[in-house]
């Protein structure tokens, strides 16, 4: 018997919302797939791209941001400069052919933890289904495409 | 397990505090294996799993260690930062180290009690631990900021919410602004003629409180005014309120309401009247208003529209109508606001079954309180449409708009406690007349409210268990003509019905304000699905939001009845009380802050917060965080294309390096497979 593949996510989750929606997930004791692992920022607006570029680098298979609803946002419209971050980023890490799935973005409002849930358990049967990311096959090496410049922090 | 990644910190000394949390976590987390696994860590001094860390044992623990051990940073793996972040902060300071120089690891509600699979959790935990250890050598030592609250206070809206708060605010000698964007204070509980379950006369209860409004020293109250614009932050806020021309001089106005005798013009009383009646005009929304001056309403009066009339003018003994009267900005400075804006009664309209606005003989809720108050329009008598005609027969539908996909899910709260309400005043006012009250489920959940259902179940009112399908008037059997006829399910017969009834109210349930989004974005309170102003929790802070100083009453949180109104206003305004009392409040040091000689002077940061919290130096080019308006949420940091931009606690240094310890077990998979 071959072991089920179990891909490794990281969720850049929002302080006010989303992190909090996973909190009530908890709390609430829904199950869900143990593949996403929280990290919190303050506002997905934080979520610099080479945040996602670093995870995806270092060896996670996917990416999730997750922030309040437009409209929302904490901090006003944080989660719009996300969502238009998040527009462009994918546009290069398709040219990388990094599969659609592999990077999302989700709203998810603090009492929305059955939904956060559900999301994660989506995105990581998505992510399943890809297989391993293999970051340096697709980019370092892909079709000659040039390393993407990182940011040092 | 050596798989740590190089640090630049070695000489960090990091004490790990694996946590039980009884058998929250240690159920489902190996909590010893993660302590144990934590030491290969190489800036881990010291490491450790106890039952209870948030116990003053644990936080002991922590302490010593800081002590004895000579520890420089601290990782408690335990519940939620929003639940103990706080607490272990506190530990970590009384032991001598920055309080910020901690970090929490949430293994709890992200780990144990999110999944089942125990080795996953387990492995889910030291990915968390890793990433908190590899973070908080990162860390820098911050200080709080220290931000003095103006002791002035803005309350937005005028209903027995705002007044409550109000009045509480400026009975403990603190300056409020009362702003209300009707001509009156008052709000819905002034259109209601009698209160649940003890039927005192609503108005009874109220005016005093308006009058001691409108009357306080301590309180400025602005009516027929509206916030267009709110700036600053918890302590310093600078509302700008339009206050709206209402053509009369408050001055010199005496509320003789000799202008409204002799206005020729009768208006449908859409507002207060629950467009049940007429008004002026230029009017009074009803006798005890407060503030006593009248408004003008532009659009119905003749002199605006034709250009003649001008009659309040001529009659007006004070010379106090100023047809020329512009609207007047104000700019107030206060350190608190508490909203209180309220609900909308939910439109019966939307549900085209039940026929309101089509069957003349279908009333709203609102509409029936202004029939039954002696003061109303029709001088309390319950009539048919016809203004004289007696119903034999009125039937009550519950749950209009509420508990229902299609409109609103959630239930009312207040909608079976009027309606039984309702049932007991049409015994009393039409002896004999028969009563139906169609409900899904009977809620009465208050002091004294289910003994006043017990009441009605005695008075003779036919209690009929079933949701309402239609109201029509297609009658054909005997017995039909004429009249509304009700075509429902009674759930405890098994049965479909029909019952023709004369009147028929419709209980609309509560809606948020149409404008709720538009006024929580103004004041940064946000809404949640239901369209309701969020609470910054539910339970343990139900009427602070998320942004520091703006405060929550009412039925804008949600669908509450009078006394809970009170409370909230009671309890938005002691929060208020608090902070004006220590006079300053500590800020979350988590700011942005340009590091300005490697600042290219792109601008591109300015445009981005949403704060206006970024100014640009003109003369060095470069731009610059103006902390005291920086809330901290990075947007700029995240923006900087040159990376100068630091957000304190949230670096690129810390976060990177959190995700670099989050991914420590693959990583290394991902470099054997490269290799």
């Amino acid at each position: 018997m071959t072991e089920q593949f179990e891909p490794v996510i990281v969720g850049f989750l929002c302080n006010w919302c989303s992190y909090r929606a996973a909190d009530l997930a908890g709390t609430s004791r829904i199950k869900y797939a143990p593949n996403m692992r929280p990290i919190r920022v303050m506002c997905s607006g934080r979520v610099d791209p080479q945040f996602v570029l670093s995870a995806l680098r270092n060896g996670a298979d996917g990416v999730l941001i997750a922030g309040c609803h437009p409209g929302e946002c904490h901090y006003v419209n944080g989660n719009i400069k996300a969502l238009r971050r998040f527009t462009l980023m994918k546009d290069t890490l398709e040219q990388w052919g990094i599969e659609d799935d592999r990077v999302q973005l989700l709203w998810a409002s603090a009492s929305e933890g059955a939904k956060l849930a559900e999301a994660v358990n989506r995105m990581t049967e998505e992510v399943r289904a890809l297989g391993p990311l293999r970051w340096s096959e697709k980019v370092l090496t892909g079709n000659g495409a040039a390393q993407p410049a990182v940011k040092e922090a | 397990m050596s798989e740590h990644k190089e640090h630049n910190h070695p000489q960090e000394k990091v004490g790990v505090y694996v946590c039980h949390c009884g058998s929250n976590i240690a159920g489902t987390i190996n909590c010893g294996e993660v302590s144990e696994w934590a030491k290969d860590n190489p800036h881990v001094e010291v490491s450790r799993d106890y039952e209870f860390m948030c116990a003053s044992t644990g936080q002991e623990l922590i302490e010593k260690d800081i002590q004895e051990k000579g520890l420089t940073r601290v990782v408690v793996a335990s519940c939620s930062p929003h639940m103990h972040e706080k607490t272990f902060r506190e530990a970590t300071e009384r032991g001598g180290l920055n309080p910020f120089l901690f970090e929490m690891a949430n293994i709890r509600e992200h780990g144990s009690w999110a999944t089942n699979d125990k080795k996953a959790a387990t492995q889910k935990a030291k990915a968390l631990v890793n990433a908190a250890i590899d973070r908080v050598v990162h860390h820098q030592p911050l200080e709080k900021i220290p931000v003095e609250i103006n002791p002035s206070t803005m309350v937005v809206g005028g209903g027995i919410a705002g007044i409550t708060a109000a009045l509480d605010l400026a009975d403990a000698g603190h300056h409020v602004y009362l702003v209300e964007r009707e001509g009156t204070i008052g709000g819905h509980m002034a259109q209601i003629d009698k209160t649940f379950p003890t039927l005192d006369c609503s108005a009874c209860i109220l005016t005093p409180k308006m009058v001691e409004a409108g009357q306080h020293d301590n309180i400025t109250l602005l009516s027929y005014s509206e916030v267009e614009q709110v700036d600053g932050y918890i302590g310093n806020f600078q509302v700008k309120v339009r206050k709206k021309a209402r053509c009369v001089v408050e001055e010199d106005c005496t509320s003789c309401g000799i202008c409204e005798e002799k206005c020729p013009v009768q208006v449908i009383d859409e507002g207060y009247g629950a467009g049940l009646g007429h008004r002026k005009a230029i009017y009074r929304a009803f006798p005890q208003a407060v503030p006593g001056y009248p408004v003008l309403d532009k659009e119905n009066c003749i002199y605006f529209q034709t250009g003649k009339c001008r009659a309040c003018e001529k009659f007006c003994p004070t010379h106090a109508i100023d047809f020329d009267q512009e609207d007047e900005i104000l700019n107030v400075d206060v350190g608190n606001i508490i909203l209180a804006t309220g609900y909308e009664l939910f439109d019966a309209r939307k549900i085209p079954q039940y026929g309101y606005g089509r069957l003349e003989n279908v009333f709203s809720s609102l509409e029936f309180e202004r029939m039954i108050n002696a003061s109303g329009p029709t001088g309390g008598h319950v009539v048919l449409r016809d203004g004289k005609t007696e119903p034999e027969s009125v039937a009550i539908i519950h749950c209009v708009g509420s508990r229902d996909k299609n409109y609103n899910e959630y239930c009312s709260k207040v909608c079976c406690m009027y309606s039984l309400k309702f049932a007991h005043l049409v015994h009393e006012h039409i002896p004999g007349a028969e009563v139906y009250n169609y409900y899904i489920d009977m809620r009465t959940p208050g002091k004294g409210y289910e003994e006043f259902y017990n009441r009605l179940l005695k008075e003779g009112t036919h209690f009929v268990r079933g949701k309402v399908a239609s109201i029509s008037e297609a009658d054909y059997l005997p017995g039909e003509e004429g009249k509304l006829i009700i075509q429902s399910e009674n759930t405890l017969l098994g049965k479909q019905q029909r019952k023709p009834v004369d009147m028929v109210i419709l209980s609309a349930g509560m809606d948020p304000q149409p404008d709720a989004e538009e006024i929580g974005q103004l004041f940064k309170a946000g809404c949640g699905n239901d369209g309701f102003f969020s609470e910054r929790h539910p339970k343990l802070a139900p009427v602070a939001t998320m942004t520091d100083g703006i405060f929550i009453a009412g039925a804008c949180q949600g669908p509450k009845d009078i006394p809970e109104s009170v409370a909230q206003g009671g309890a938005a305004a002691s929060a208020v009380a608090k902070l004006i009392g220590q006079g300053t409040v500590m800020m979350e040091p988590i700011r942005a802050s340009v590091r300005e000689e490697e600042c290219s002077g792109c601008r591109i940061c300015n445009t981005m917060c949403p704060y206006n919290a970024i100014e640009f130096d003109e003369e060095k080019e470069v731009s610059r965080v103006i902390t005291a308006l920086c809330q901290g949420c990075g947007t700029c940091v995240a923006a900087c294309p040159s990376g100068v931009i630091d957000g304190a606690h949230f670096t690129n240094t810390q976060v990177l390096s959190e995700i670099n310890g989050i991914l420590w077990d693959v990583q290394t998979e991902h470099e054997k497979a490269t290799a």
